[in-house]
């Protein structure tokens, strides 16, 4: 039987992308060891202020590091007690699914199956041809490669034949699943509704990253994703199983805070050289001010998202040092999320399901069991 | 154009289209024709107006499929007039527009000459009589996204379709 356990019913964490970007106020680059490291000592301390989720990006392109989740996760695992371990995301289409289904069922027996993870395509062309593949069939790819890598992780034995991989014939993955039971899994998509109609399809959690983008658009994708869920069987809309990200900088005094983050908002690679922070704030899910406005904005989200199940904040971009990332990370475990629990659980209807969990996943499989013994007989 | 210079820049570095941009984008998606004009500059459209219609089909691909559209363009020269079948005609053409066959081009000369009133009704009665017809293509509504069924992009890819039970997790026995 599996232990009691008390989960959240919204779990917290932070994702990160591991690009090394020089600070743009004393035009440092870490080196790509101290990055790494400050990878790991951020992930530590999410578990230390009482955060439930740490995932990481994928990226096989300079300035970025994180290259091996798997491995870094498994580092990471062995100094953490609670923590999950996840992915922002995992490249379903330039990785072989075998190797995924290999990779992370081994983390999940080393984690003691604090793992999941999240599928992305990656959006980065010249990345598909060093591991053979082509960014036009993208969504192709990531359909068959996730129904192959589904039916490895819940079939002991496996024959497949498909389109973007050597056929397979009486393969057995291993290690299997920890207990029987394979890891949850995001789909994450920021504007492609075959994916959204992907993790609907197998009853799949729905991320969207919600940091680029106006909130209208989240919303289209999460309502897609939550009709399609119930279309598809596995509940109504409400009990769809949803995350979202988000963006935050803090000071206790929201000047401070908008002070300090303009130099690397006003550079950042991804969003940078373009609007106002105070346009950009304004009509996207970033955030920039006292602990007080993160809690009143992410409250907000719940308003075009509907009650979710993860909330990931991107912590350590830009270039920001360590040392200020951990303050943040010190406010964001200290005063928000605590408010945001607390909140989050209030008026929560009680057949929203709460975050899946390993220990969660393998209560109901065995409920599941019993049933069927009874039944059968 | 010039009201949306900022914000066109932005899309490019935002990947979304802010407020009044945004305003723009759905009026002239949800317009049952266009009239769209430029300036000529260094022989073809003003960079801003390519701009626009970057930033507009990055957003919306589909943004001016079966659109009935009138070109038109302005310039120092007649020298440049056609910049309207070189330049903006193959624009619209790979967007998907419907342009009439008659263009507008106006030089300094054309100015209260004769002719280009006559140019002008012709293109205009070509736009409405385009115009009066049923679309050519049904616009999906941009309220909410619509969805593309999953059993078919599995067959399409040879696979066949099950109906896994996803999260609620099922062990081999």
């Amino acid at each position: 039987m599996p232990e009691k356990h008390v989960a959240p019913s919204t779990q917290f964490g932070i994702f990160t992308v591991g690009d090394v970007t020089p600070d743009p106020t004393t035009g440092r680059t870490p080196t790509e060891r101290e990055r790494i490291n400050a990878m790991v000592t951020i992930a530590i301390k999410a578990e230390e202020v009482g955060l439930d989720v740490f995932a990481t990006g994928e990226h096989h392109n300079p300035p970025f590091v994180p290259s091996s989740p798997a491995t870094l996760l498994g580092y990471v695992a062995a100094r953490t007690e609670r923590l999950i371990l996840s992915t922002s995301t995992t490249l379903i289409t330039t990785n072989d699914p075998v190797k995924i289904a290999e990779d992370f069922a081994l983390l999940q027996h080393l984690a003691n199956g604090r793992v999941d993870l999240m599928m992305g395509r990656g959006n980065t062309g010249p990345v598909y041809p060093w591991f053979g593949k082509d960014i036009r069939e993208g969504i192709s790819i990531a359909v068959e490669n996730y129904a192959l890598l589904h039916r490895l992780w819940r079939e002991n034995v496996v024959s497949w034949e498909g389109k973007f991989r050597t056929p397979l014939q009486g393969f057995t993955s291993t290690p299997r699943p920890l207990d029987g039971i394979p890891p949850f899994v995001w789909h994450g998509s920021i504007r492609s509704p075959e994916i959204a109609e992907q993790a609907a399809y197998y009853g799949d959690g729905f991320f969207h990253n919600n940091i680029f983008w106006p909130a209208d658009h989240t919303k289209r994708m999460i309502e897609l994703y939550r009709n399609r869920y119930a279309h598809y069987g596995h509940g109504t809309p409400e009990q769809a199983i949803v995350g979202l990200g988000g963006q935050v900088f803090m000071r206790r005094n929201s000047q401070d805070a908008v002070r300090e983050f303009r130099p690397y908002f006003d550079v950042a690679p991804v969003y940078g050289h373009g609007s106002s922070l105070e346009d950009f704030t304004e009509q996207t899910p970033l955030t920039v001010g006292s602990p007080q406005q993160v809690i009143e904005k992410t409250l907000a989200f719940r308003e075009y998202a509907g009650d979710y199940q993860r909330q990931l904040f991107l912590m350590d971009h830009a270039g920001l040092p360590l040392k200020t990332v951990l303050e943040q990370l010190d406010l964001l475990g200290e005063e928000v999320v605590p408010v945001l629990r607390e909140e989050f659980a209030k008026n929560r209807p009680a057949n929203v399901p709460d975050a899946p969990t390993h220990a969660s996943l393998l209560a109901l499989a065995e409920a599941e069991y019993t049933r069927e013994e009874v039944t059968t007989g | 154009m010039r009201d949306f210079a900022v914000e066109i820049a932005h899309t490019f570095t935002n990947g979304f289209p802010e407020k009044t941009l945004a305003d723009a984008f759905s009026a002239v998606t949800e317009a049952d024709g266009l009239i769209v004009v430029t300036p000529v500059f260094s022989a073809s459209y003003s960079g801003l107006f390519k701009s626009f219609f970057d930033a507009l089909s990055v957003t919306d691909e589909n943004a001016l499929a079966g659109k009935p559209m009138l070109i038109g363009a302005t310039g120092g020269t007649a020298r440049h007039s056609l910049v309207l079948d070189h330049a903006l005609r193959p624009l619209f053409s790979y967007l998907k527009a419907v342009v009439v066959p008659t263009g507008v081009y106006a030089a300094s000369e054309d100015w209260g000459a004769e002719g280009l009133n006559a140019r002008v009704a012709r293109a205009a009665g070509e736009l409405a009589s385009l115009m009066g017809r049923p679309a050519t293509l049904s616009k999906p509504s941009r309220q909410s996204l619509e969805p593309v069924p999953f059993d078919q992009l599995l067959t399409e890819l040879g696979q066949a379709p099950s109906h896994p039970e996803g999260h609620r997790g099922r062990r081999d026995r």
